[in-house]
C-alpha cells in the first residue's frame, strides 16, 4: 500500500515539477513566496551533482543540492542521502514533512509547496512530524527516469527534500552514514529531459555578466588579462571578441589606477566591472575602495552615484603562496558606502553577479580560487538573487551553522558526519557579508539557540568576529551557549601542502565544535 | 603568440634585405589609432596595436653577442614568426645605412648604437614655458596667441576678481571662526579661470581642491560656495563633506575628494566613459607638483596613454606641496618631462599668464578630443597663500618671497593691465565690481549661516541607494538616544 502511495507521490512529484518550472517564469528575486521555500527544495532545477570534479574537493562532489532558490533562506543542501533511494529496498525514503518549528518563511513556503501539490505527503507527514532525527526506514522509490521532476528525497529526520537527481548517486544499496562525501558520478541519463543547464560556477559567472553586458550597454568590465586573454579564472573568455577592446578593457598593472579609471567612469555613467586579478591585489586599491568609492556618493550629497563591482578571486587555494592567498573580506567590511557579498555555488554565483551590477552601489563580490570548476545545473531562465539575503543551505534543529564560500561545503561534509552521530544543524551561507542578513540569522538562532561560526578568515577581525558581535548584541537572549567561531588562524599561509590545509577549518572541527556546542 | 607587425615607413628604411624579416615594428600613435580597425581582426590574440604586444619571438634565440657593437658584423635577425594577415610589410631595405641597425623587440624596433652612453638626468636646458603676455601686461610680440574677445576677457577678468574676493572673505570667516577651513587659490587664478575659459560644461572637471575658480566660471553662485562652507541645508552635498569640496553634478564638477590624485585616475575613467559614448568633450583634471609624486599620477598618465583617452592634466606647479619646496618634491624637470616619458602629448605654460594658459588649454582641448588622446600642462606659478587655513607658512618660506610673488607676479593684475591697456576696463569699473563682490559675499555669509543645518536624517541617506538593515537600526538607535537625552543634541539642528 505504501507503495501505491508513493507512486502516486512520483506522479504528483511529476506534475510539480511541471509547475514549479512554470512558476519560475514569473520569479524574481522578490518573490519569495512561492518556489524553492520548501526545504531542500531545488524547484528551479533538477539538482545536479557536481561530480565531474573527482578530485578530493569534496565541495564538488558533495550536493547536488546547490541553491537553486533565489533569495530563500529554507534552502537545504540535498544530501547524498539521495543517492540511495535509487535502489529499491533501500532504507531511504521519499517523504515529505514540515517541521513545526520552522520559521515564518519556511512554513509559508510551505504552504506553497503545498499548494504545488505536495499536499498528500505533506498532509501525511505532518501528521508524523515528529521524526526520530536517527533515521526513519521507508522503502526507496525507484527513480522514473522520463520524469522532469526530480523526485523527492527525505532526509533522516523526514525532512522533505525534492529535486534531487537520484540516479546521479551511485552509491550502491548503503544508508549513507559516512560523512566523507560519496564520489557522484554525474548522471548521463537524465540530462536530456532536465530543465536548466549545467555549467561550471566560472561560466556561470560569465553568463550573468554577457547577459548584462548584452542587457545594458553601460555594463563594461575592467582588468588585467580580461580582454584577448579571457581572464586568469576565464570568467570573461571570449567577451572581448564580442563587445570590442572598450568594453572589456585590458589595463596595465595598476590596481588603484583602474578602479579609479573605473569610479570616475561609474560616475560619468558607465556601470564597470573591476576584476582583480587575486583579492589581494585589491590591497593596491584600497585607497580608491574605501577613499571614494564608498564616499562619493554621501559626500557629494548623492549627486554621484558609484555602480562599480570589483569582484575577484581569493581565499585559500591550493598552495599558491601567502599573497595569493588572502581572505580580504574584512578588510573591507567596514567601508561605509559598499556592499560586499560572497558566493558559492554556480547559481547563486550568477545570480549574485547579476545583482551587482544592477545595484546602484558599489558591490565587491568574493569568489574563492577553489570554487570556479563547480558544476551545478542552474535554469534556463533569467533570475537575480537579492544582494541581502542568506541562503538556507540546510535547516536544522539543534545547531545553526554560519558560513559563506568555500567553508560552506566543508560544513556539509561535517554535516553529514553530524548527522549520521545525530545532530540536525541548520547550515546557512550568509552570502551578504555587509550587511548581514540578520533576519534569516536570527530566525535560525531563535530556533536553535547555538550558533558555530565557521569561516575562512583569520580569526582576528575576520567576518566571523564581527558576526559574532553582531549576534551577541542582537541575539544574546537567545543563545544556550557562546557563539563560537572557527576560523584560520592568524598567521600568513603557508605554502606546504600540509600546514595549509590546517590552517584551514576543515571538517573534523566542525564535528568536533558542534559536538561540543551541543553538549 | 606572435608579434604584433605594423607597417612603418621610417624604421624600414634602416633594414638590412639579408636580414629577411617578416614585418617591421613600429608603432607610431596615429597609424595605430587609424590602422586599429584593420589589424584588429586578424590578431584574436593580440590587444591592439600599441606596443603592449608581450610575446616573445618565436622562433630563436637571439645571439647576443652579434648585437653588441660591429654594425657591419652581419648581424642578422632570423626569420619571424609572421601573423596570418599582416602580410604588407614595409620591407624597404636600405642598404646604405651599415649603422642604423635595427634591433626589434617586444615594443618595437630600437636602433642600435655601439656607444655606451647614459642619457643625462637633466636635460641641457629645460623645457621652455610659453608666455604670452610679460610681466607688464604687454602681448610678447612673438608669440603666437588666438584673439580673445573683449566680452570673454572682461568674464575672465571679472572672474579672477571675484575669486579672489570670495577667497579673501572666506579666509577671513575662517579666521573668525565661522567656517571651520578654508582654503584659497591665491597666485593661481589665472589658471583656474583661464583653463576654465577653455571648456564647456559639457567637459568633465576632477579637482583637486584649488580650483573653486573653475565652477565659478561655470556658473556656481556665490551663495552656493557659501552654502558648502557652511555645510548648511541648502548645500548639495547635504553637509557631509569640509568645507572648498565643492561638487555639482549639474555644472559636472566632480566632488572634491581630500586625498591627493586620487581623481587622476578617475578623470581617465570618465574620459574612457566619454570616448565609449563618443561625446564630443573631454575631460580636465588639476593636481599639484605634490600631487604628480603619487602612484596614481604615473598610473593615470600611463591609462591614458594606453587607453586614448581624451582627457587633459592640468598640473599647477605652484613651488609648493605645503611645507615642501619642487627641490625636494623631485629632481626631475618638472612635471612636463614626465609627459613623454607615458607617451602624453605635453607643454609648459606661464600659469601666471591668463591668456597663455588660456590659449594652451584650448589648443590641448582641440587636440584631445579630435585625436583622442591625453594632453600634459604644466602650468608654472606660485602659491602666495598658505596651503590651508591650518598652515603657515612663513614658517618654511621668507615673507619676502611670498611678498614679491604676492605683487610684482600678480596674474590678476598682470592681466587687468592688459585688460586695461585695451581700454576695456576702469578703475572705477574695479572698484565697483569688488565692492559689489563683496558685498554679495557677506549677504552670502549671511543668509547661509542663519539657514538650517541639515536635518538628522541625512546623516544616513545616500551611504547606499537605499538605507541597509544596519543603518537602519544605527539610525533608529540615535533617534532613541535623542528622544531620551534632548538636552544634549542641539537645539538647532532638525532631526
Amino acid at each position: 500500500m505504501l507503495d501505491v502511495y508513493f507512486r502516486n507521490k512520483l506522479t504528483e512529484l511529476q506534475d510539480l515539477s511541471k509547475l514549479k518550472v512554470r512558476k519560475l517564469k514569473i520569479t524574481n528575486c522578490e518573490n519569495l513566496d512561492t518556489v524553492n521555500e520548501v526545504p531542500g527544495c531545488n524547484s528551479i532545477v533538477e539538482e545536479e551533482t557536481n561530480s565531474t570534479d573527482s578530485d578530493e574537493e569534496i565541495y564538488s562532489t558533495d550536493d547536488d543540492d546547490d541553491d537553486d532558490d533565489d533569495d530563500d533562506d529554507d534552502d537545504d543542501e540535498g544530501e547524498e542521502e539521495e543517492e540511495e533511494s535509487a535502489k529499491e529496498g533501500k532504507t531511504r525514503a521519499l517523504f515529505g514533512a514540515i517541521h513545526p518549528r520552522n520559521s515564518v518563511r519556511c512554513i509559508r513556503s510551505k504552504m506553497a509547496a503545498i499548494m504545488q501539490g505536495i499536499g498528500a505527503a505533506t498532509a501525511l507527514s505532518s501528521s508524523s512530524s515528529s521524526f526520530d532525527s536517527k533515521g526513519f526506514q521507508l522503502p526507496s522509490v525507484k527513480y522514473f527516469p522520463e520524469r522532469k521532476a526530480t523526485s523527492l528525497v527525505v532526509r533522516s529526520d523526514g525532512r522533505l527534500i525534492p529535486g534531487s537527481n537520484l540516479n546521479a548517486r551511485n552509491v550502491s544499496g548503503r544508508l549513507v552514514t559516512n560523512a566523507v562525501a560519496a564520489k557522484a558520478d554525474t548522471s548521463a541519463t537524465s540530462t536530456a529531459s532536465k530543465t536548466g543547464h549545467e555549467l561550471l560556477l566560472f561560466e556561470a559567472l560569465r553568463e550573468g555578466l554577457e547577459e548584462e553586458m548584452d542587457r545594458d550597454p553601460h555594463v563594461c568590465v575592467v582588468g588585467e588579462d580580461v580582454g584577448h586573454y579571457g581572464g586568469s579564472y576565464k570568467v570573461t573568455k571570449d567577451l572581448a571578441p564580442k563587445y570590442g577592446d572598450l568594453r572589456v578593457l585590458d589595463t596595465p598593472i595598476a590596481e588603484n589606477a583602474f578602479t579609479g579609471m573605473a569610479i570616475g567612469a561609474a560616475m560619468t555613467g558607465l556601470r564597470p566591472i573591476v576584476e582583480g586579478m587575486n583579492m589581494g591585489f585589491l590591497l593596491l586599491a584600497y585607497n580608491q575602495i574605501s577613499n571614494n568609492c564608498g564616499m562619493l556618493h554621501y559626500t557629494s550629497g548623492g549627486q554621484f552615484t558609484i555602480p562599480v563591482v570589483i569582484r575577484g578571486p581569493g581565499g585559500v587555494g591550493r598552495q599558491l603562496g601567502a599573497e595569493h592567498s588572502q581572505r580580504l573580506e574584512s578588510y573591507f567590511q567596514s567601508i561605509p558606502g559598499i556592499q560586499m557579498v560572497a558566493c558559492s555555488t554556480p547559481y547563486n554565483a550568477k545570480g549574485l553577479m547579476k545583482a551587482a551590477i544592477r545595484s546602484e552601489n558599489p558591490v565587491i563580490l568574493f569568489e574563492h580560487v577553489l570554487l570556479y570548476n563547480l558544476k551545478e545545473r542552474i535554469p534556463d531562465e533569467e533570475y537575480v538573487l537579492s544582494l541581502e539575503e542568506a541562503e538556507m543551505v540546510r535547516p536544522g534543529e539543534h545547531i545553526t551553522i554560519l558560513t559563506y564560500s568555500r567553508m560552506r561545503y566543508h560544513v556539509m561534509q561535517a554535516a553529514k558526519t553530524l548527522v549520521n552521530k545525530g545532530y540536525d544543524p541548520e547550515v546557512i551561507d550568509i552570502r551578504s557579508l555587509k550587511p548581514f542578513d540578520l533576519y534569516t540569522i536570527g530566525n535560525s538562532i531563535k530556533k536553535t539557540h547555538r550558533v558555530l561560526i565557521v569561516e575562512e578568515c583569520m580569526r582576528t577581525g575576520g567576518i566571523g568576529a564581527s558576526l559574532t558581535a553582531a549576534i551577541n548584541e542582537n541575539f544574546n537572549d537567545y543563545l544556550d551557549a557562546p557563539v563560537m567561531c572557527l576560523s584560520s588562524q592568524d598567521v600568513p599561509t603557508p605554502y606546504a601542502g600540509t600546514l595549509e590545509e590546517w590552517t584551514v577549518v576543515q571538517p573534523a572541527q566542525i564535528v568536533t565544535a558542534v559536538e561540543q556546542l551541543c553538549q | 603568440m606572435v608579434l604584433w607587425l605594423t607597417r612603418s615607413r621610417n624604421v624600414a628604411h634602416h633594414l638590412k634585405r639579408k636580414w629577411d624579416l617578416v614585418g617591421v615594428l613600429n608603432h607610431s600613435s596615429s597609424l595605430c589609432s587609424s590602422s586599429l580597425h584593420q589589424h584588429h581582426h586578424h590578431h584574436h590574440h593580440h590587444r591592439h596595436c600599441s606596443s603592449s604586444s608581450t610575446s616573445p619571438i618565436t622562433n630563436n634565440s637571439r645571439d647576443p653577442d652579434t648585437v653588441s657593437s660591429n654594425s657591419a658584423s652581419g648581424f642578422s635577425i632570423r626569420r619571424l614568426e609572421s601573423t596570418k594577415a599582416q602580410q604588407q610589410l614595409d620591407s624597404v631595405y636600405d642598404d646604405h645605412d651599415d649603422e642604423n641597425q635595427v634591433l626589434d623587440f617586444p615594443g618595437g624596433s630600437v636602433m642600435l648604437t655601439s656607444e655606451l652612453r647614459f642619457i643625462s638626468e637633466t636635460p641641457e636646458k629645460r623645457i621652455k614655458c610659453y608666455r604670452v603676455l610679460d610681466d607688464d601686461g604687454q602681448l610678447i610680440m612673438s608669440s603666437s596667441f588666438q584673439e580673445v574677445s573683449k566680452e570673454l576677457a572682461l568674464k575672465m577678468y571679472r572672474n579672477m576678481i571675484t575669486l579672489q574676493t570670495m577667497d579673501t572673505i572666506f579666509y577671513e570667516a575662517q579666521r573668525q571662526g565661522r567656517i571651520s577651513f578654508y582654503l584659497t587659490s591665491n597666485g593661481e587664478e589665472a589658471i583656474n579661470i583661464a583653463s576654465a575659459a577653455a571648456f564647456t560644461t559639457s567637459d568633465v572637471v576632477l579637482p583637486q581642491y584649488r580650483e573653486p575658480g573653475v565652477l565659478l566660471w561655470r556658473g556656481f553662485t556665490l551663495q552656493e560656495f557659501t552654502n558648502q562652507c557652511f555645510g548648511n541645508k541648502s548645500d548639495y552635498g547635504k553637509g557631509r563633506q569640509m568645507p572648498i569640496h565643492y561638487g555639482s553634478n549639474k555644472l559636472n564638477y566632480f566632488t572634491v575628494s581630500s586625498p591627493i590624485a586620487t581623481q587622476l585616475p578617475q578623470a581617465v575613467g570618465a574620459a574612457y566613459s566619454l570616448k565609449m559614448d563618443g561625446k564630443d568633450a573631454c575631460v580636465v583634471t588639476y593636481f599639484g607638483d605634490g600631487g604628480a609624486s603619487e602612484g596614481d599620477f604615473h598610473a593615470a598618465l600611463n591609462f591614458a596613454a594606453v587607453l586614448e583617452a581624451p582627457v587633459i592634466f592640468i598640473c599647477r606647479n605652484n613651488g609648493w606641496a605645503i611645507s615642501t619646496p619642487t627641490s625636494e618634491q623631485y629632481r626631475g624637470d618638472g612635471i612636463v618631462v614626465r609627459g613623454q616619458a607615458y607617451g602624453v602629448r605635453s607643454i609648459r605654460v606661464d600659469g601666471n599668464d591668463a591668456l597663455a594658459v588660456y590659449n594652451a588649454v584650448k589648443e590641448a582641448r582641440k587636440m584631445a578630443i579630435s585625436e583622442q588622446r591625453p594632453i600634459l600642462i604644466e602650468a608654472l606659478t606660485y602659491r602666495t597663500g598658505h596651503h590651508s587655513t591650518s598652515d603657515d607658512s612663513t614658517k618654511y618660506r621668507p615673507v619676502n618671497e611670498i611678498e614679491h610673488w604676492r605683487v610684482a607676479r600678480d596674474p590678476v593684475s598682470r592681466f587687468k593691465k592688459w585688460v586695461e591697456r585695451n581700454g576695456w576696463w576702469t578703475h572705477e569699473d574695479e572698484s565697483e565690481l569688488r565692492s559689489s563682490v563683496r558685498k554679495e559675499l557677506l549677504n552670502a555669509i549671511q543668509v547661509a549661516e542663519k539657514a538650517e543645518k541639515p536635518p538628522l536624517s541625512d546623516m544616513f541617506t545616500d551611504v547606499y541607494d537605499h538605507p541597509s538593515s544596519n543603518l537602519f537600526e544605527q539610525e533608529r538607535f540615535l533617534r532613541e538616544t535623542i528622544k531620551r537625552h534632548p538636552l544634549d543634541y542641539p537645539p538647532e539642528v532638525p532631526v
